[in-house]
């Protein structure tokens, strides 16, 4: 009987506490939300070029432009969903699947895209590029 | 007595100076209206003759001040017809077909004109109609054709921005087909009239008419509207490449553009159709029904093969996509979250696509890059999906070893009751 | 050395006086004893949701443009983050249920008579409470069910008459659900409910050990006939290490429900979408919510939800009430009751079915 009890508490014990201790520790992977994310570190991406980033569930297009400054903007072209590009040779932003341009402000100027492209905001934070959603008033 | 019959007189007078006030008021009024007595009368008459107010006031130039007079000349103030109708008023009638291009163009054309009414219309619409087929046959003789009329209208001319006008983009297929579908009317110029029949099944009219994209191609988009004629056969690439960009640099560069145009073959066209635009699938790298290289290339050449190859390349990776949502569905309905490997599902989708577009080049190596790619990531997010089921596996094997310890626990309490109660 | 340990702590805090009341107190055993785990079970369940409620609170953010996007990374990213929450939803389910079942054993039992009026009172007050719970929890995760069920949850609070509005403005931390509506219920969630809960479930159990436990009038009958038949096992230690095994099984089964059925996630709440068909709230609303369906719009002059909703309160109302309408008389007084009973476990089953069941 004293196996049962004792081994029993023991056992639920360890198997109760162990999950426990494991929630404890942080994963390595510190998740800033879907408000905010790390597009990039310095140095990721030249002058005049641009890069797909992940932003919650959908693509993000981060450019750096000629003066060094930053600008990210929604990757999802809002003709069909297709993922846009940054077109260094025009300096704007060009979808493949039908050839819609966006300026660098997102406002579609060409083509069948009917909508802006989404602006996000931009900070350096330390070594990193951190693009987050517009506060909204 | 007199009393009264001065009261009665003030009366009448009073009486008198309303009325003859009310008149010459109704005269300063009706002075200042426009009478336009074309569409008095011409509201009642039968058939073709009839234009009623209802009907006018819909049209923009109506809209804008302008009359019946300004085309058709008279005088609109007089109720006689002789008056009104007089060549003397400057009554043009019903005018000449033949000569309605020109009397749209008398206005249309001006563009110190036009600029007074919306600066932005382009006035070169008359210099276009020149060119096009249509007016280049009404010049030769053949009042046939579509004039200006035709196809915008007549005393109900809407704007092209107005979803109820007869130019207006979801429209324009419907009104090109009032001649163009039209066997019996078509019968002497020998060219198809089943143009808007195949194009009501392509995938153009499916944006345009049934998903309400008006940025969709309808007939005036690759045809052009004031000067439609059909493009050149070497330089059909050019219209389509206005979209599909993509696709058109990489056949430029290939061998099949050189080989097309040297045969005098419409590029684009020759695979895809000009009207019925069908959503490409796969099959038409196939050698079934739906294949489109085996009717210029023999069997085994060395096209064959390399058709082959990309086809190959492409069923490849739509499999492993295809394999890959299964295994997720699979780990999803065990309850396992792959929310993260769902995501990267779209990109190897996108690298298929792009893929797709590749077989433009006609390099069996440039389709493979881009499916390698795909490749990658679909086998990455299937291993995912495995990797959610073997987890799964891992967690009943805990809540075993769970079980296990509870139920030592239960029999040990079970015991130790046992032992206290007896 | 447990023992050396007791002797330590009782030498210095007389811990044998504090238990001794304990010690003598007896459970009648009867054929319906077994009924008389579930409100331990109960108190087991609130305690698991206190502790892995507490876990979840490491790692979740309220605020509605990160609260799914922390349940998301709790479930899979954190370190047996699934098993916390999973157990946290189910136990939430599960202890909705075994409240049910303990008020309805006690209704068949008829526990609530005189001189329990009070632990009735305050066990109908811990349901309440417990389904605010429910209610507030369920919009924790910021998916888009639980935003609609909110809303229409908060709808038909706002349509009692007169205080309505102020309420369902209350509830809501404006005149929509928005994110100031989430910080809300999660302080109602973590605070308010959890501090209104624990002082009742003092009350209740302070009740409960002072009165002893409550033996059925039949039970009674056949006792008082045949005196020898009268069982008793000792509270302290024979029927807790009963109570024990009970809480055992339940957490065996709470850890099956979390291994074979882990609570999804779905998607992201979006306050501009359309909500989507065949909404329905959670389960153990399901019978107020089908009632509500089935009442006309207009009775009469009355607009048909404020008569639901008015209704249900009453129902509500007379339920916390209802030992005060029992009369001691043996016999047929006693028989309305128990068809009343009888009526509302069809009923309150049936709805819940029903509602299941409709599109």
């Amino acid at each position: 009987m004293e196996v049962f009890l004792g081994g029993g508490v023991l056992a639920c014990l360890a198997s109760f506490l162990y999950p426990v201790m494991r929630y404890f520790v942080p994963p390595a992977v510190v998740d800033l939300g879907g408000d905010e994310v790390v597009a990039a570190k310095l140095g990721d991406i030249k002058p005049n070029t641009g890069k797909i980033f992940r932003f919650g569930s959908r693509p993000g297009l981060l450019i750096m432009n000629s003066d060094g400054t930053y600008r990210a903007l929604s990757a999802t072209c809002t003709h069909l969903g297709c993922t846009v590009q940054y077109r260094p040779d025009l300096r704007e932003i060009w979808c493949a699947c039908h050839n819609g341009i966006y300026d660098l402000n997102g406002r579609n100027v060409s083509g069948p895209p009917p909508r802006p492209l989404t602006v996000f905001d931009v900070h350096e934070r330390g070594d990193e590029i951190v693009v987050s959603r517009k506060r909204e008033a | 007595m007199a009393i009264l019959q001065s009261n009665f007189r003030r009366l009448i007078a009073a009486r008198a100076a309303g009325l003859a006030g009310f008149l010459a008021l109704a005269a300063c009024l009706a002075y200042g209206q426009d009478v336009n007595s074309c569409l008095d009368c011409h509201s009642a008459q039968p058939g073709r003759l009839e234009v009623t107010q209802e009907k006018f006031s819909q049209d923009i130039h109506s809209q804008k001040g302008l009359t019946c007079t300004s085309c058709h000349g008279g005088d609109a103030s007089s109720y006689d017809p002789d008056q009104a109708m007089s060549k003397k008023a400057g009554w043009k009638g019903k005018i000449d077909r033949k000569q309605i291009p020109q009397l749209c163009g008398s206005c249309h054309s001006n563009p110190a004109y036009m600029r007074s009414f919306n600066p932005s219309l382009r006035t070169d619409q008359l210099d276009q109609y020149h060119t096009s087929m249509h007016g280049k046959r009404l010049a030769a003789g053949d009042d046939k054709v579509a004039v200006c009329t035709d196809c915008h209208s007549v005393h109900d001319l809407r704007p092209p921005s107005d979803p109820r006008s007869t130019v207006n983009p979801v429209n324009v297929a419907q009104t090109c087909s009032r001649c163009h579908s039209d066997a019996a009317y078509m019968k002497q110029y020998g060219i198809p009239t089943d143009q808007f029949a195949k194009y009501n099944t392509s995938v153009h009219h499916d944006a345009m008419v049934v998903r309400g994209d008006l940025s969709a191609p309808t007939c005036t988009t690759c045809h052009g509207n004031h000067g439609a004629a059909p493009p050149g056969v070497d330089k059909v690439q050019n219209v389509c490449a206005n979209c599909h960009a993509f696709q058109a640099q990489m056949y430029g560069k290939s061998t099949h553009f050189k080989a097309f145009q040297d045969k005098g073959l419409p590029g684009c066209v020759v695979c895809h159709s000009n009207h019925g635009i069908h959503m490409p699938s796969d099959a038409m790298l196939g050698t079934g029904p739906g294949g489109v290289c085996m009717r210029c290339h023999a069997p085994g050449d060395h096209c064959d093969r390399a058709r082959a190859e990309i086809l190959g390349n492409l069923t490849q990776l739509d499999g492993a996509i295809k394999n890959a949502d299964q295994s997720l569905r699979l780990a999803e309905s065990a309850g396992m979250e792959v929310s993260e490997a769902r995501l990267a599902q779209d990109q190897a989708v996108d690298s298929l696509t792009k893929a797709r577009v590749t077989i433009h080049s006609f390099q069996a190596a440039l389709v493979n890059q881009d499916v390698q790619t795909g490749m990658k990531i679909a086998s990455a997010n299937l291993k995912a999906g495995q990797d959610a089921m073997v987890e799964r596996n891992h967690r009943r094997i805990g809540l075993g070893i769970c079980f296990i310890a509870i139920a030592m626990m239960l029999v040990g309490l079970w015991l130790y009751i046992k032992k206290l109660e007896s | 050395m447990l023992a050396s340990l007791i002797r330590w702590l009782d030498e210095r805090l007389d811990l044998e006086g504090l238990i001794a009341p304990f010690k003598h107190k007896t459970v009648p055993t009867h054929r319906f004893s077994y009924w008389y785990f579930f409100g331990g079970v109960t108190l087991f369940l609130f305690i698991i949701q206190v502790l892995t409620g507490i876990l979840l609170l490491l790692y979740y953010r309220p605020g509605a443009n990160e609260a799914y996007e922390s349940v998301q990374y709790i479930m899979t990213r954190v370190q047996f983050g699934w098993l916390i929450r999973s157990i946290h939803a189910w136990a939430a389910n599960l202890m909705i249920f075994t409240a049910f079942v303990h008020m309805f054993s006690v209704l068949f039992l008829k526990a609530y008579r005189k001189p329990r009026e009070l632990t009735w009172v305050s066990g109908m007050l811990l349901l309440f409470l417990v389904m605010g719970f429910g209610f507030s929890g369920y919009l924790l995760p910021w998916n888009t069910l639980a935003f609609f069920a909110t809303k229409v949850g908060t709808e038909m609070a706002g349509q009692v008459p007169i205080v309505g509005k102020g309420i369902m403005i209350f509830l809501r931390g404006g005149p929509e659900v928005t994110g100031a509506t989430l910080t809300r219920f999660f302080g109602f969630h973590v605070a308010v409910l959890p501090g209104l809960v624990t002082v009742l479930i003092a009350m209740h159990l302070f009740f409960v050990q002072r009165q002893g436990m409550s033996v059925p009038p039949k039970i009674e009958e056949e006792w008082i006939e045949n005196p020898s038949a009268r069982r008793e096992m000792k509270f302290f230690p024979n029927f807790m290490l009963r109570e024990l095994m009970a809480w055992y099984v339940a957490m065996g089964v709470l850890g099956a429900l979390a291994a074979f059925f882990p609570w999804n996630l779905s998607t992201k709440a979006d306050p501009f979408v359309s909500a989507p068909a065949g909404i329905k709230p959670e389960w153990y609303f399901l019978f107020m919510f089908q009632t509500l369906k089935l009442i006309p719009s207009k009775v009469w002059f009355v607009d048909g939800e404020v008569l639901g909703i008015l209704g249900c309160s009453l129902a509500g109302l007379l339920w916390l009430l209802l030992p005060f309408f029992d009369n001691d008389k043996a016999g047929r007084g006693k028989a309305w009751i128990t068809g009343l009973s009888i009526f509302a476990l069809v009923y309150v089953v049936g709805m819940s079915v029903y509602g299941y069941l409709a599109k």
